[in-house]
């Protein structure tokens, strides 16, 4: 029997005129990854830090691990680690001190602080470079040592934001082995990401949030099944050809659904299965040799198109806005 | 990745939480040596230069120029190291650190506690460097023992005051670069305009006027009457209102600044 971690009622949150959140409603359970899905400025940051006690409310009602963020926040914020978008790791300290530094900070024995942070840098793959000062770190050592950080107290909750920004491919795979590997163990992870792939890949459930609405909510395969249908792609040997596979894989689709071209691809959204077998010969008959021809569920960027409006990767305008107003608030 | 068993934290422990922050500020100076210099090298520069190249000229000897200046050498130099409070918190801010520490279950008021005892501990080493170096160049306290003690306090209770108002520029400004520019600005000609290097009759009219209301001006009177053994009722005075002041004005500003931006 799972119960839910996280429970947020109608979260209002402006900075001047920007809503960051505009009644954000959202349940996490116990043990599972919850993925905030959005653009930037879509107010994912500010969720996790209302979340997290660092910022109140206008609005709303946060329940975490069953305390409320407004009137126990010493007791969410003992369940709790974070890990934030920039790596909030000390670079004028060791790896070593940082983390034991921690541990001093929670309360424990000098003994037991050493020995978590000696665990941790262990687990994390940095015991080689635990004396090292952490600006000498590269940017995945200095993830993972922020990581290891947030786990220090061993949090039953995760909020892990924006945790692979800026990872080389590697490293985020690593990651997500870490990630998955804690929710084994029994934590629940609250994951923002604006990663379609990576929403799909680790969370359980995800809310689609933009412009601080949720737009969307329900598990990876829902979110794809409320798209619909599937999305039909081939991709000619010869570029040349593109225009005529355009005009062959149009005629599966609908009013609605107009082949996309992103140069050397050409996909479009169908309803009827048949449409494989048909493109097959067609293609074949206009002569055109391709590359790569399937038939597959929309992905989570198609699934993000659809509720949107917009791709995923644009609006850092309102991101830097949002920023801006942060400071001068 | 659970072998160890913790005791399980209770209630934040203020004084823990402080030392274990202060300490982590005085780590950052095993990383950044500069910073010891700043602390120690540089001030000792200032003396000797002030003490040999103009001494004689202002006066008459070096050795009385000593005398005279060394109280307001101490007072520049703890008014110049705040400045490494107001850079290490904007730099906390920007990476993120102050979020981590908040996001624990610690006494908040730890992160601001454990920042004014660390720089208490090198504001106190710089003055007892600048002063044990200037006894080998033969300072001589003719104030005796309790007002080396009392200019001592007096210096470090500065030293701390100024902090504030720093901190205050760290928060607000947004990046370590404008912090620089803002602090530089303000206290180059608050220890310049002041009754360190020079007596302030010799200064034109509109300048005196200017020196003899600073409040450095007040601190380095007091400071040298403790040392020297000479008037000391009226600038201490005169100090402690403005470090109240100062207080009063910058405390509140610092406070409501590090609450807005988290």
């Amino acid at each position: 029997m799972t119960s839910s971690a996280i429970e947020a009622e109608g979260l209002v949150r402006t900075f001047g005129k920007v809503r960051a959140l505009d009644g954000i409603d959202l349940v996490a359970r116990e043990g599972t990854v919850f993925g905030l899905l959005g653009p930037n400025g879509a107010g994912k940051t500010t969720a996790i830090r209302v979340l997290s006690t660092l910022l109140r409310p206008d609005a709303g009602r946060a329940v975490v691990g069953g305390y409320d963020v407004l009137h126990e926040p010493a007791k969410v914020r003992g369940l709790i680690g974070l890990t934030g978008q920039y790596a909030a790791v000390d670079e004028l300290l060791s790896g070593q001190d940082n983390l034991f530094m921690i541990g001093r900070l929670l309360g424990w024995r000098k003994a037991d602080a050493r020995s978590r942070a000696a665990e941790l840098l262990e687990a994390f793959d940095l015991s080689d470079a635990a004396t090292k000062y952490v600006k000498q770190y590269s940017g995945g050592m200095r993830r993972r040592l922020d990581l290891a950080a947030s786990l220090v107290g061993r949090p039953k909750l995760l909020y892990l934001d924006e945790p692979t920004t800026g990872l080389d491919p590697r490293s985020r795979l690593e990651l997500w082995k870490m990630i998955r590997t804690l929710v084994a163990e029994g934590t629940t992870v609250l994951l923002t990401t604006q990663y379609l792939e990576e929403a799909d890949r680790l969370a359980d459930e995800i809310v689609v949030i933009d412009h601080g609405k949720v737009i969307a909510a329900g598990t990876p395969q829902q979110l794809k099944m409320r798209v619909g249908g599937q999305v039909l792609q081939a991709q000619p040997a010869d570029p040349a050809d593109l225009v005529a596979t355009e005009r062959i894989l149009a005629s599966f689709g609908d009013a609605e659904n107009a082949p996309h071209n992103d140069g050397q691809l050409i996909s479009i959204r169908i309803n009827d299965r048949s449409a494989l077998g048909q493109a097959v010969r067609q293609l074949d008959d206009a002569g055109i040799v391709v590359d790569d021809l399937s038939l597959r569920r929309p992905s989570l960027d198609e699934v993000f198109l659809a509720v949107t409006g917009h791709v995923a990767e644009e609006d850092e305008l309102g991101e830097h806005a949002a920023a801006d107003e942060r400071r001068t608030a | 990745m659970s072998a160890v068993t913790v005791t399980p934290a209770g209630r934040p422990n203020v004084l823990s939480n402080t030392l274990t922050i202060a300490r982590r500020n005085l780590l950052h100076i095993k990383a950044t040596p500069e910073q010891l210099v700043e602390m120690s090298i540089q001030p000792i520069m200032f003396l000797v230069l002030f003490v040999y190249v103009f001494g004689g000229a202002i006066a008459g000897s070096s050795a009385a120029y000593l005398q005279f200046a060394l109280p307001g050498i101490l007072v520049q130099a703890v008014s110049f190291l705040p400045f490494t409070t107001a850079l290490a918190l904007n730099t906390d801010f920007q990476r993120g650190v102050i979020d981590r520490f908040r996001s624990l279950p610690i006494a908040r008021s730890a992160v601001i506690s454990g920042r004014i005892l660390a720089d208490g501990v090198r504001i106190l080493w710089s003055i007892l460097i600048i002063t044990g170096f200037s006894m080998i160049l033969g300072f001589r306290f003719e104030g005796g023992a309790a007002g080396a003690f009392g200019a001592v306090l007096l210096v470090l209770a500065w030293g701390l005051v100024m902090c504030w108002p720093m901190a205050f520029i760290g928060i607000t400004a947004r990046s370590p670069e404008s912090v620089n520019t803002w602090g530089f600005m303000i206290i180059l000609p608050l220890t310049f305009a002041s009754s360190a290097f020079a007596n302030p009759d010799t200064m034109p009219g509109w300048l005196q006027a200017i020196v003899k209301a600073n409040p450095v001006t007040s601190v380095i009177d007091a400071a040298r009457g403790l040392m020297l053994g000479g008037p000391v009722a009226e600038p201490l005075t005169d100090a402690i209102v403005w470090m109240a002041a100062l207080l009063a004005i910058f405390v509140p500003l610092a406070i409501v600044r590090y609450r807005r931006r988290i």
